[in-house]
């Protein structure tokens, strides 16, 4: 008696799941399919009425004219060399400091935590004023070491967190063994702990990587010439021209979000668990 | 000596740490501070103590309050409805009738927009939010609108729009983390109910709500940070405009600062936007301890 009812709410499910899919599909899909699609049109078929998807238009035009421009070139250049450094440079730094965090007791160690995690919510606008003045009196101004340096600020504090909570997980028996042996503990971390930490080490910088690679508001205001800017920062220089070449802003974005993309593709687990650490309590 | 030096390791460890965050978080927090409460800094050489003035000039300025009112609805909206669309997809990715291939397909389909930088979703929104735009010929299309409208430079939609924009470019980041939730709830808890006699509405109020509300609340509190804070989107598409219409105290903050060299202003509205943020960190760290104990 159970039965037709049940095939028939199980039915009833299954097309409610597919349109609400479906429904997902084209809201969070559409968009990124139109700046595909409109990266491959002429800058004149941008707006033809009515709009197509792929039209006669349809060329690498935009492509090749992003990709031979030097000043462009420059701005990934620009883009990849920062990220690179800061993911580098906030894993060195977070490491160590989750290691101390992880291992050791000393005064202070509360407080010290407290800060780095409340450092997550200082507004970027809050530090920009003084970090203009700051940058300037350091002879920073205009230089990859400015935005290394006040990057790090934002990705750091993750870092250290993860990475505390990473080594929190590991036996310190490990790091015993190495001393034991008459190791010291800066060899247990790098050749003992560091290496089993990989999974905790990909997550922290892919996630560093990407805070980085999209950052806009410190590259606008602490860079001034454009063989300094950043692709986030390039793209709006594009939009201030006069005319709007929105093909090749379009091609810029694409480009601009490979790198992010693929990472995402290739460490999805790691981004999801990166993702989830902040929130989710195991 | 050796117990001297191990005393100092960790101290040594975390000496690259201490100088960053030392020079480029706390000496700035305190520089701004001290800014807020003179008259012409960075501009004047020697600037003068002017006690709470800039602070009374901003909250009595018309302009902040509107940016503080537009910060507020942009923010309270984009937690609210990143919150409806993330549990909505969490739910559904984690609906049993889907097969594991397709889920990680949509999984990956409804990330999307989380990997796209905010420069990049400003000036694809712009372009589809064009009145001559690909969204204009859709809701015509299928007569929900008459004629093509100004999203962005209408003042009485472009806060609206944008709002709408950051809610797309959010909402991924908590149906990754509510799905995360999701799976850690033990079935056990949903054969007791189902033996209970509970339908799958009180299922979802009387198990799943409940066991999710932890992550709920930290998202929301990490979300209302984050949003507040929102510079990216709005100068790329809007620049606060037109007319104010949605200027937003980080934009507002940058203007008075970059635009009208206002530095003791600005680091007082940047000040208030702090201690803004500070409050809602507050309890969030208190959450975040009551879920550690």
């Amino acid at each position: 008696m159970n039965n037709p009812k049940s095939a028939m709410q199980r039915s009833i499910i299954y097309i409610l799941l597919s349109v609400t899919l479906l429904i997902g599909t084209l809201y969070a899909g559409f968009p990124v399919l139109w700046m595909v699609s409109s990266s491959f049109k002429s800058n004149t078929q941008i707006f033809a009425y009515p709009p197509q998807l792929i039209d006669d238009s349809f060329s690498l035009q935009a492509y090749t004219s992003v990709l031979s421009n030097p000043q462009k070139l420059r701005f990934f250049f620009n883009s990849y060399l920062i990220s690179i450094l800061v993911t580098l440079c906030t894993l060195i730094v977070g490491i160590l400091a989750g290691y101390s965090f992880s291992r050791y007791n000393f005064k202070f160690k509360r407080l010290l935590n407290m800060l780095i995690i409340s450092i997550q919510a200082v507004p970027p606008i809050t530090l920009l004023i003084p970090y203009f003045s700051l940058i300037v009196t350091l002879q920073l101004y205009n230089t990859y070491a400015a935005l290394v340096l006040t990057y790090m600020v934002f990705t750091l504090s993750y870092a250290i967190i993860m990475m505390t909570g990473y080594f929190n997980t590991l036996p310190r028996e490990l790091d015993e063994a190495v001393m034991l042996d008459g190791g010291s503990s800066f060899v247990a971390l790098w050749r003992v702990l560091v290496p089993i930490s990989l999974p905790g080490i990909v997550s922290v910088g892919v996630y560093t990587f990407m805070i980085a690679w999209n950052e806009f508001l410190f590259a606008l205001t602490l860079t001034k010439t454009n063989d300094m800017r950043t692709v986030p920062v390039g793209i709006q220089l594009l939009m201030g021209q006069h005319s709007y070449e929105w093909n090749e802003m379009m091609a810029m974005s694409v480009l601009g979000s490979l790198p992010v993309l693929i990472l995402f593709l290739f460490f999805q687990r790691y981004f999801i668990a990166g993702m989830t650490a902040g929130s989710v309590k195991g | 000596m050796s117990k001297i030096f191990r005393k100092s390791t960790p101290l040594i460890y975390l000496s690259p740490t201490i100088l960053l965050l030392t020079i480029l978080s706390l000496i700035p927090i305190v520089m701004v501070f001290i800014y807020s409460f003179m008259d012409n800094v960075v501009m004047n050489q020697n600037p003068k103590f002017v006690g709470m003035t800039n602070y009374v000039k901003i909250v009595t300025n018309s302009v902040f309050l509107q940016a503080f009112s537009n910060t507020m609805y942009f923010t309270v909206m984009s937690v609210v409805f990143h919150l409806i669309l993330g549990l909505t997809f969490a739910l559904l990715l984690n609906a049993r009738a889907l097969p594991p291939f397709l889920k990680a397909i949509f999984r990956t389909i409804y990330i999307l927009p989380w990997v796209f930088t905010a420069a990049v979703i400003a000036i694809l929104w712009r372009l589809m939010l064009n009145p001559n735009g690909v969204i204009n010929y859709l809701l015509i299309t299928f007569e929900i609108i008459e004629r093509p409208v100004e999203w962005l430079s209408s003042r009485q939609l472009a806060l609206h729009a944008v709002t709408f924009i950051n809610i797309w470019a959010g909402y991924p980041f908590y149906m990754v983390s509510l799905l995360a939730g999701l799976q850690g709830i033990s079935e056990e808890l949903y054969e007791a109910g189902t033996i209970d006699g509970a339908n799958q509405r009180q299922l979802f109020w009387y198990i799943t709500l409940p066991q999710l509300k932890p992550i709920i609340i930290s998202l929301a509190m990490l979300d209302f940070i984050w949003t507040m804070h929102q510079f990216t989107l709005i100068w790329m598409t809007t620049g606060g405009g037109p007319i104010r219409a949605t200027e937003m105290l980080s934009t507002l903050t940058y203007k008075l600062a970059f635009s009208s060299y206002q530095f003791s202003h600005a680091s007082a509205t940047a000040f208030l936007i702090l201690a803004l943020s500070a409050f809602v960190a507050i309890f969030y760290v208190r959450q975040q301890k009551a879920a550690d104990e």
